[in-house]
């Protein structure tokens, strides 16, 4: 579904990504893990389409098709969702009008009617549950005031609204509390099937004890210099990144 | 001949259609001296420097419409707020029209200022208040108040409130080549009583219109007045809106300006608090685009302790549009206890467009609570990133930001219908249709 091949990316002349290969099949859950600054959320974004980055070599594809001169619109219209490590806040929009400007955009994009408001509702109503979301927050401006918490429920409640082919989860532990993780988790996991991926962007192993992943990466410096099963994140976890960081020296 | 001359010289001719031994011609007399002294204001004076009169001063307008020109409904029906019941004061050409306008005498005065200054039942009330809060000294309220004959005329007395909302409509035909309307309002509302007006200017063809209009607003004690701003006109009209507004205690008014059509637009928006326990709301919504310019000048006079004042200005401007903002509030040493707020946030959408913002605080009392702030920047990129993501293409995206960002304003619009219009307005402003008001 997804492959990235020899990926360099910059950032202001900066290199961050030095030639990342990573192949993502229908069905599977890949974790990347890292220190800060490794290049984690340069990926994610690099595969979102965010334009500051610079593409220098390599490519991205997704179902075979190059993304490299798609917006980040129609990335999204093609089925990726990245879930923000800082969602953005957007006052005086509401939860509930950016989920319809959003999914009728997309429905617009593949030559689709707006949904018909029963439904969006329904569907509104079928996800927020899930999510344990209370009704109010839907009338809330996008992510004002939100709490760190709030925000990435609220990431998690726009990717079962979106319904992706491919999701990457960036960071979407940090902030939350042990009860909101597991919600969020067993959020995405109901997402899951045969037909979808997900790549999970984590610091920390926490998070893949509830998303349970069937690889994992480790990138440093720019490259993924491990790969594994899910071992590898609890190895990680016990020996530190100093311990990647050492074995690259040698 | 320039504009100032022929218009000092034809101030002979609108005598002789003048009662001329009314009081209030006094009045008149000593206006056209002083803008014979001062003529037009020009870039050199402080207040005037970032717009120029220049070019409308070489136009040759008609002073006096020659005779009224009959529209139908249907023609202009699309410039009210048609959603509502409202009384109407309709004018076409700066002649009142009877057909177009629904006036009321039942309990409070709708009608027309013309009416007002030369029958002897409203002798009272316009020896009372017509020009005593207008200034004397600015020269294009005083020669507003030299040509001062026609306009809408508005008294609720104590403790009452019309029954639906009153739209003050300015039509112009365009049968003129070029024509130059003086519109003069008083607008009165005693003790206790309540006001909601809607104010709009338009011209119907590309022929250049030159408004001058002046608006003098009196709330008494615990009164409420909502005045509602909207200037859609087409790119050959040009309006400088003079509007001075005297508070009573406890008094509550309020006035919104959206601004989105016109060639030059300039408002000159006076507030004096005479009492304690006022509160004062300006808010406006700037969206230009081609080379439209707009000049909001803000006055809040804070003479007495206790009061509020909340000024909340938005502006995004594209094209070679630009755009002024200078907010004054004066504290005198009385008044204590003052909260003034006042922001002023811009968006900029091209490189050629241009703002110029300015605070201008004059505080001389110590117990104050006064805030401002002024922002311009671009969209935040970030955030186009984010909608992107979630399939929102660019340019709606780009709506949906300004949208955002216009939308506080828009919150303490009390007419639902006019929020609606206003909604419409900003998207069609924006070019999208997002599917949803805010």
């Amino acid at each position: 579904m997804l492959e990235i091949k020899d990926l360099h990316a910059n950032v202001e002349d900066k290199k961050i990504l030095k030639g990342v290969n990573l192949t993502v099949n229908p069905g599977e859950v890949h974790a990347i893990m890292g220190p800060n600054g490794s290049g984690k959320s340069t990926l994610a974004a690099v595969i979102a389409g965010k334009e500051e980055f610079e593409v220098k070599k390599g490519s991205v594809s997704l179902e075979g098709e190059d993304l490299e001169e798609l917006a980040p619109e129609e990335r999204a219209h093609r089925g990726i969702f990245m879930s923000f490590q800082y969602p953005v806040e957007i006052p005086g929009v509401t939860v509930t009008n950016f989920l319809k400007t959003a999914i009728n955009e997309s429905r617009k994009a593949k030559g689709l009617e707006d949904m018909p408001a029963n439904q969006m509702l329904k569907l509104i109503r079928e996800k927020s549950e899930m999510l344990e979301i209370d009704r109010k927050f839907l009338s809330r401006s996008l992510n004002e005031g939100f709490s760190g918490g709030e925000k990435k429920r609220n990431e998690i409640f726009q990717l079962a609204m979106m319904e992706p082919k491919l999701a990457i989860l960036d960071e979407t532990d940090s902030g939350l509390d042990i009860d909101a993780l597991r919600i969020v988790a067993n959020g995405v996991n109901k997402l899951r099937n045969k037909d979808n991926a997900i790549v999970v962007i984590t610091h920390y192993q926490r998070l893949l004890e509830y998303i349970v992943p069937d690889f994992v990466h480790v990138l440093f410096d720019g490259k993924i210099v491990k790969s594994g099963s899910k071992e590898l994140a609890l190895e990680l976890e016990e020996k530190g990144y100093d311990w990647i960081k050492q074995e690259e020296l040698v | 001949m320039d504009l100032r001359d022929k218009l000092v010289s034809s101030f002979l001719a609108f005598e002789s259609n003048v009662d001329i031994n009314a009081p209030i011609h006094e009045i008149r007399s000593e206006a056209i001296r002083n803008f014979e002294r001062k003529g037009f204001p020009n870039k050199k004076e402080e207040a005037w420097k970032y717009t120029s009169l220049n070019n409308l001063q070489k136009v040759d307008f008609s002073i006096f419409p020659k005779e009224s020109n009959p529209l139908e409904y249907k023609e202009v029906k699309r410039y009210f707020l048609h959603e509502i019941d409202t009384y109407k004061i309709v004018f076409i050409d700066g002649v009142y029209s009877s057909y177009l306008s629904e006036t009321t005498h039942d309990g409070v005065d709708v009608c027309l200022m013309s009416s007002a200054l030369t029958k002897p039942m409203y002798r009272q009330v316009i020896e009372l208040y017509f020009n005593k809060i207008a200034s004397r000294e600015e020269s294009l309220t005083t020669l507003n108040t030299a040509f001062s004959k026609e306009g809408a005329y508005i008294y609720i007395p104590k403790s009452k409130a019309p029954r639906k909302p009153i739209q003050i409509l300015h039509l112009a035909t365009g049968n003129e080549a070029a024509l130059m309307l003086q519109p003069r309002n008083l607008i009165v509302v005693e003790e206790n009583a309540e006001v909601q007006i809607i104010e709009r200017h338009q011209s119907l063809t590309s022929n250049e219109v030159f408004t001058n209009a002046v608006t003098e607003i009196f709330a008494a004690r615990d009164a409420r007045v909502d005045y509602y701003k909207v200037q859609n006109d087409n790119a050959s009209a040009t309006l400088i809106d003079n509007t001075y507004i005297d508070q009573k205690g406890n008094s509550n008014v309020s006035v919104h300006t959206f601004s989105f059509g016109g060639k030059l637009t300039r408002n000159n928006l006076n507030f004096y608090q005479k009492g304690e326990h006022i509160d004062s709301t300006l808010k406006g919504v700037t969206i230009l685009g081609e080379k439209q310019h707009v000049d909001h000048h803000t006055l809040v006079h804070h003479a007495e302790p206790n009061c509020e004042s909340h000024q909340d200005y938005k502006g995004i401007f594209g094209e070679k549009s630009t755009g002024v903002f200078n907010g004054k509030i004066i504290v005198d040493q009385i008044a204590q206890k003052t909260n003034a707020f006042q922001q002023n946030n811009n968006v900029l959408i091209s490189d050629q467009a241009t703002v110029n913002t300015k605070p201008q605080l004059e505080i001389f009392a110590d117990d104050v609570k006064c805030s401002h702030g002024c922002t311009i920047g671009q969209l935040d990129e970030e955030a186009m990133f984010y909608l992107q993501t979630r399939g929102i293409p660019k340019k709606e995206a780009a709506a949906l930001l300004m949208y955002a960002f216009a939308n506080n304003v828009l919150e303490s619009v009390r007419i639902p219908e006019l929020k609606a219009r206003v909604n419409k307005l900003i998207a069609n402003k924006l070019g999208v249709n997002l599917g949803f008001e805010l």
